[in-house]
């Protein structure tokens, strides 16, 4: 155990690293799918193909390519990010993106579509349909979906290992190659925590889907 | 109860033609409906019937043809259609209570964001016309912890909460029990009797006879013939009129 204890600095960043990675990873990719799902419903055509674009070609590209592009791709267009976690936060987030507005979609088409007839037999107009009855109901359909999708990011982010981001698994590869008597300890000690992050994020997925269940 | 045709109809529909792709499932519809009248709509399934009446708030467009509501042109879309619906209740087959709000917040949702009135004045609104349907001990509860009868009496406190001019009704009991039907056919009588002006798509024949002003006989999107209940059951003056009360009534 005092293995683990001499390297503790190093795996305490790394964890920080891929958790930071993760939730700002997240949080960029929630407000993008937003964005991408109120776009593939609005009543604007030019607005839903550009989003149904955008989506068809990040769900579809693998993401280490992604990452390949935000690195090196970009620099032939003269770009750069300022640093490789942030090249890593942007790859992450624009290819979840399009799977958070896939799930965001799924939930506001399992809206029964007399919900929003009978709000708008009573007056209300497109956007109060949208925002007193149509939302708040596709957002309880979709915290299953969504949990997945977070647990997905939160393991995707182990991409960036392969581009220069000391994470857990760039540490994982560190460890294990100045240490092979060691491995299974250090095996272990990546694991545990990786599923420091997911776990309690399953369970809290549980708790919010039991919260906001609605009978039907 | 008689009818009381004076004064402009309070809903005027003229040339109504739609279709749905190929199929011309209104065809050149004319009528008028006077304040305070009681119509009930019947015919066989694809008629037209349902949609004619989703056509009234324009759930359903129409392609040609004009439709009014006390004597105002029905807006194509945006805040004037809204208000426009706003004074049309509607009632649905499938009640469509909002699943994730109380009974309470059903009454009281159009009038606090259509209407704009405070939540006080809207919430006792709301209970005493609950206490009018006879579900007023269900108002804290959802939806989905009612049974079909209950929900379709909410939906329509829900539908008068907006004081509307008229109300539609559209199949209102044919997704219930049959033990639940008769609960809210008393519902609707009553408010016959009061004298709200509405128009009913139903195969209910009772409530036809005890509560219609007129019944309008629909067939392949065209209305086929229209009269008082007495004249249509006795003596219907179409032969598909006939055929259609022959199938129904020898059961």
């Amino acid at each position: 155990m005092s293995f683990l204890a001499d390297n503790f600095p190093l795996l305490r960043d790394a964890f920080l690293t891929t958790l930071a990675l993760a939730v700002t990873s997240g949080i960029c990719a929630l407000v993008l799918g937003t964005l991408l799902t109120a776009m593939r419903v609005s009543p604007v055509a030019p607005l839903r193909a550009a989003a149904t674009f955008y989506v068809e070609v990040f769900r579809n590209t693998p993401l280490t390519v992604v990452f390949f592009f935000l690195a090196f791709g970009i620099v032939e267009i003269d770009l750069q990010f300022p640093s490789r976690f942030i090249s890593a936060v942007a790859a992450l987030s624009l290819y979840t993106a399009a799977f958070v507005s896939e799930a965001l979609r799924s939930g506001i088409n399992s809206v029964p579509s007399g919900q929003a007839e009978a709000a708008r037999a009573l007056g209300l107009d497109f956007r109060q349909t949208l925002g007193t009855i149509v939302l708040p109901q596709a957002f309880r359909t979709v915290v299953p979906p969504l949990g997945n999708v977070w647990i997905a990011l939160a393991k995707n982010t182990s991409i960036a290992a392969g581009f220069a981001v000391t994470d857990l698994t760039a540490t994982l590869q560190r460890l294990a190659n100045q240490n092979a008597d060691q491995l299974l300890v250090v095996f272990m000690a990546i694991v545990v925590a990786y599923l420091i992050i997911t776990l309690p994020s399953a369970w809290l997925i549980g708790v919010i889907e039991r919260r906001t269940a609605i009978l039907r | 109860m008689s009818s009381s045709p004076n004064g402009e109809p309070l809903v005027r529909l003229s040339g109504v033609n739609k279709w749905f792709g190929e199929l011309h499932v209104l065809q050149d519809i004319d009528l008028e409906i006077a304040r305070g009248e009681v119509v009930v709509v019947i015919g066989p399934s694809g008629s037209g019937k349902s949609t004619l009446c989703r056509t009234i708030n324009r759930l359903e467009s129409i392609q040609k043809g004009e439709i009014a509501i006390d004597g105002e042109k029905l807006p194509e879309e945006g805040k004037q259609l809204a208000r426009l619906r706003s004074d049309v209740g509607m009632v649905f087959q499938s009640f469509n209570l909002f699943a994730h709000k109380t009974i309470l917040e059903n009454v009281t949702l159009g009038p606090i964001k259509v209407r704009g009135k405070s939540k006080a004045e809207a919430e006792k609104h709301a209970r005493e016309l609950l206490e009018r349907v006879g579900v007023s001990a269900q108002a804290d509860k959802y939806p989905a912890q009612l049974s079909g009868g209950q929900q379709q009496r909410v939906a329509i406190a829900r539908a008068l909460a907006m004081d509307p001019k008229v109300m539609l009704f559209d199949e209102p009991t044919s997704a219930l029990d049959p033990e639940m039907i008769n609960e809210v056919l008393e519902v609707m009588i009553g408010l016959a009797g009061d004298g709200m002006t509405m128009i009913v798509v139903t195969h209910e024949m009772g409530f036809a006879r005890r509560a219609a002003n007129r019944v309008v006989f629909m067939d392949g999107g065209r209305i086929v013939e229209s009269a008082d209940p007495e004249t249509f059951f006795t003596n219907p003056a179409s032969d598909r009129a006939k055929d259609f009360l022959s199938k129904i009534l020898n059961h």
